[in-house]
C-alpha cells in the first residue's frame, strides 16, 4: 500500500444519488441485486400450482423422479453457465457429453479397461474437448458460437464413428460407470448418487464464483473484456480455463448420464444444447455475460423439470410442454433486458 | 535541478506509414500535475500509451526516477508503480466497489483457506476499499458493496481514480477523466485529482477541456504533430494562446522549466 503522505481528508463530497422510489423501480433494483429471486418465485409458484392441479405431483416418488430427470441437464447447464457468464455460448455441450459417455463405455467394454481407468480417461477426453473450444476461442479468436457450432458437428460425427451407432448396455459395463444411477432412500425419497454429485458440483462452483479471484475474473471478463484486460486480468487465461472446466463438467455429466439411462447411447443428447441454455437463461444468467450465477441455473433446471413433469401429470400433451417452456424463456430474457436497464 | 519522476526521451511510434509520435519527449516532476494537451492526432494518446505500457515504442527511452525502464505491457508499468485510469475506466460494472478496487490484485485469506481454497479476504478488502475512498474524500458512498453500474459517472470516475491512487506508488495517469461528466461532477473529479497530487503522487492529466486543464495543472505540455511543441504554465499563457500553439496558429515559445 502506498499511502505515504498523511493529509487531512478533504470534506466528504456529495456523490450521493437521489432515487425515485416507485414500486416498479424498487422491484427492478431488488431483482438487479438478487437475480435469483425471480426464478425462485417462478419455481415456487409452479410447484404450488402443479400440486393443486394434481395430488400426485407433490409426492416423494414424483419429486425424486423430477430431480433424477433434471440431474444431467443441471450438470451440463453448470458448465454452460460458466461460459455464458463470459459472454460466450457453447453449442457443443450435448456432443461433448454424449461422446464422453460413449468413450467411457467403449473403453470399458471394447478395450476391456477397468471401470476407474475408463472413467478417468473419459473425463480427460471430455476436458480436452472443452480445452479445444477454449483454444479456438482464445488463440484463433473465433466467436464462441462459431467455434462450438463446428466442434458440435465434429464431436457428433466422431461419436457415430466410435460407437458405430450402437447403444452399449449398462449391464455390460463395469459397475462404476453406472453407479451414478444407484439410489439411496431417504424417507420415501430416492436420491441418486448422480444427483448428489450434481449438488456437490453446484456447491463447489457457487463458492468458486463468489469467493475466489478466479470467479471475480470470470464476471469481469464477461462484463467487459477490454476493461478487464486493462485492469490487469489475463482474460485469455480466464476464458481458456472456463471452457476447459466446462468440458470436465460435461464429462461428469456423461458419467451421470450413463447411470440415468443404464446405458451409453449415441443417439441421445440432441436436446441437451438448448435445454442447458434454457436452464441457464431461466435461472437469470444474462446471455450478454457478467450477470447471474450457478444458483439460478440450478433453479432454472428445476423449473424446466417441474414444468415438464407437472404439465404431464396435469394431462397436457407433450407438444404443448415445449410451447410452455419456450414462453418461459422469452419472458425470462425480456425480464433480463428490463433488469439490465437499471441506471441511476 | 530535481530528477523527473518520469521522463521520456525521443520516443517514436509508427503505425505503418503513419507516424504517431516523432521523437516524443516528456518530463514529469515530483508533486506536480502535468497536463498534456494537443489536437486530435497530435500523438498524445500514443505518448501516454507508451508511458503506461499499452504500446511499445519503436525507439526512444523511458526513465522512471532516473532509471531506464522497458514496459512490454500495462502490467509491467503497473508493477513499476505507474497507474493509468483509461477513458473507459476499466471497471467491471457488475462487480461492487470493493471488487473493482482490487480487480486483478485480489487478496486471499491467510492460512489454508487462502492457499488451498483460494478464499478471498472480502472483509479486509472492503475495509481497505472504504479507507481508500475516505482518504480521497469520497465518503458518502454508503455501501462499498454497491455494484459500480449503479453509480453515476462521477462516482465511477472516483472509484477508478481511487484505485489508481491506492496502488500507484510513482505516477498516476488520467486519460480524459472529466470528458463524460457534467459541470458539478467534473469539478469534484478535479478536486480528486488535486487530492491525489497532495498525497504526494504526481499526475499526468490528458484532457481536451481547457478550463479544467488551466484550473488544476501546474505545467501544460503541448503536443503537436507528433512532438512536444512546448511546455507552458497556466500563469505564463492564456487559454487562447495555448489553443493557438496547439493548432499551429502561433509559434511555440521556448519551454518553461
Amino acid at each position: 500500500m502506498s499511502t505515504t503522505a498523511v493529509k487531512e481528508p478533504s470534506p466528504p463530497q456529495d456523490f450521493d444519488v437521489r432515487r425515485n422510489d416507485s414500486l416498479g423501480l424498487r422491484l427492478q433494483h431488488l431483482l438487479h441485486g438478487n437475480p435469483t429471486l425471480g426464478p425462485l418465485a417462478v419455481l415456487i409458484v409452479a410447484i404450488i400450482a402443479f400440486s393443486v392441479a394434481n395430488q400426485r405431483f407433490f409426492s416423494a416418488p414424483n419429486l425424486s423422479l423430477v430431480l433424477a430427470q433434471v440431474t444431467v441437464i443441471a450438470v451440463l447447464a453448470l458448465g454452460q453457465t460458466l461460459i455464458i457468464l463470459t459472454a460466450g455460448i457453447d453449442l457443443s455441450v450435448g456432443a461433448v457429453a454424449v461422446f464422453s459417455s460413449i468413450l467411457m463405455a467403449s473403453f470399458a467394454t471394447k478395450l476391456g479397461m477397468p471401470g476407474l481407468l475408463a472413467l478417468l480417461l473419459g473425463l480427460v477426453v471430455g476436458t480436452a474437448m472443452g480445452a479445444l473450444n477454449g483454444f479456438l476461442v482464445t488463440r484463433i479468436k473465433l466467436p464462441p458460437f462459431i467455434v462450438t457450432l463446428g466442434t458440435l458437428s465434429i464431436f457428433f460425427s466422431l461419436n457415430s464413428v466410435v460407437s458405430g451407432s450402437e447403444t452399449i448396455r449398462g449391464s455390460d459395463m463395469p459397475g462404476l460407470l453406472s453407479w451414478t444411477g444407484t439410489t439411496i432412500p431417504i424417507g420415501g425419497f430416492r436420491l441418486t448418487y448422480g444427483s448428489i454429485i450434481m449438488l456437490l458440483l453446484f456447491a463447489v462452483f457457487f463458492y468458486a464464483l463468489g469467493s475466489t479471484a478466479w470467479g471475480k475474473h470470470v464476471y469481469a471478463t464477461g462484463d467487459d473484456i477490454e476493461s478487464a484486460r486493462l485492469a490487469g486480468i489475463r482474460t485469455n487465461r480466464v476464458l481458456f480455463s472456463v471452457y476447459t472446466v466446462a468440458g470436465l463438467l460435461y464429462a461428469v455429466g456423461a458419467w451421470i448420464l450413463i447411470g440415468r439411462l443404464a446405458s451409453a447411447s449415441p443417439n441421445v443428447g440432441v436436446d441437451y444444447n438448448l435445454d442447458s441454455i434454457t436452464a441457464v437463461v431461466l435461472g437469470g444468467t444474462s446471455l450478454f455475460g457478467g450477470r447471474g450465477g450457478v444458483l439460478g441455473t440450478l433453479i432454472g433446471a428445476l423449473i424446466v423439470g417441474v414444468f415438464r413433469n407437472g404439465l404431464q401429470l396435469a394431462g397436457v400433451e407433450v407438444v404443448w410442454q415445449g410451447f410452455a417452456i419456450g414462453l418461459l424463456v422469452l419472458v425470462a430474457v425480456s425480464l433480463d433486458q428490463w433488469i439490465r436497464k437499471v441506471k441511476t | 535541478m530535481t530528477t523527473p519522476v518520469l521522463e521520456a526521451r525521443g520516443l517514436t511510434k509508427r503505425y505503418g506509414r503513419v507516424t504517431a509520435i516523432e521523437s516524443g519527449d516528456l518530463e514529469l516532476y515530483p508533486g506536480e500535475i502535468l497536463a498534456v494537451i494537443g489536437d486530435n492526432g497530435a500523438g498524445k494518446s500514443s505518448l501516454i500509451k507508451a508511458l503506461s505500457g499499452a504500446v511499445v515504442p519503436d525507439s526512444g527511452e523511458i526513465y522512471l526516477d532516473g532509471e531506464r525502464v522497458n514496459f512490454r505491457n500495462p502490467m509491467d508499468a503497473r508493477a513499476a508503480g505507474i497507474e493509468t485510469v483509461y477513458q473507459t475506466l476499466a471497471v467491471a460494472p457488475g462487480l461492487d466497489i470493493a471488487d473493482n478496487l482490487f480487480l486483478g490484485r485480489e487478496e486471499r485469506k491467510p492460512g489454508v483457506l487462502g492457499s488451498v481454497f483460494r478464499m478471498l479476504d472480502k472483509a479486509h478488502m472492503r475495509t481497505e476499499a472504504k479507507r481508500h475512498m475516505n482518504e480521497l474524500g469520497v465518503a458518502t458512498l454508503q455501501n462499498i458493496g454497491q455494484a459500480v453500474e449503479s453509480l453515476s459517472g462521477g462516482q465511477r470516475q472516483a472509484v477508478a481514480v481511487a484505485r489508481s491512487a491506492a496502488f500507484g506508488s510513482k505516477v498516476v495517469i488520467l486519460d480524459e477523466p472529466t470528458a463524460a461528466l457534467g459541470v458539478k461532477e467534473g469539478n469534484r473529479v478535479l478536486q480528486l485529482i488535486r487530492d491525489v497530487r497532495d498525497r504526494g503522487l504526481p499526475v499526468i492529466l490528458i484532457s481536451h477541456n481547457m478550463p479544467h486543464v488551466f484550473e488544476v495543472a501546474d505545467r501544460i505540455h503541448i503536443q503537436r504533430l507528433g512532438r512536444r511543441a512546448t511546455v507552458i504554465t497556466p500563469q505564463s499563457h492564456s487559454m487562447s494562446e495555448a489553443v493557438a500553439i496547439m493548432t499551429g496558429a502561433a509559434e511555440p515559445p521556448p519551454p518553461v522549466a
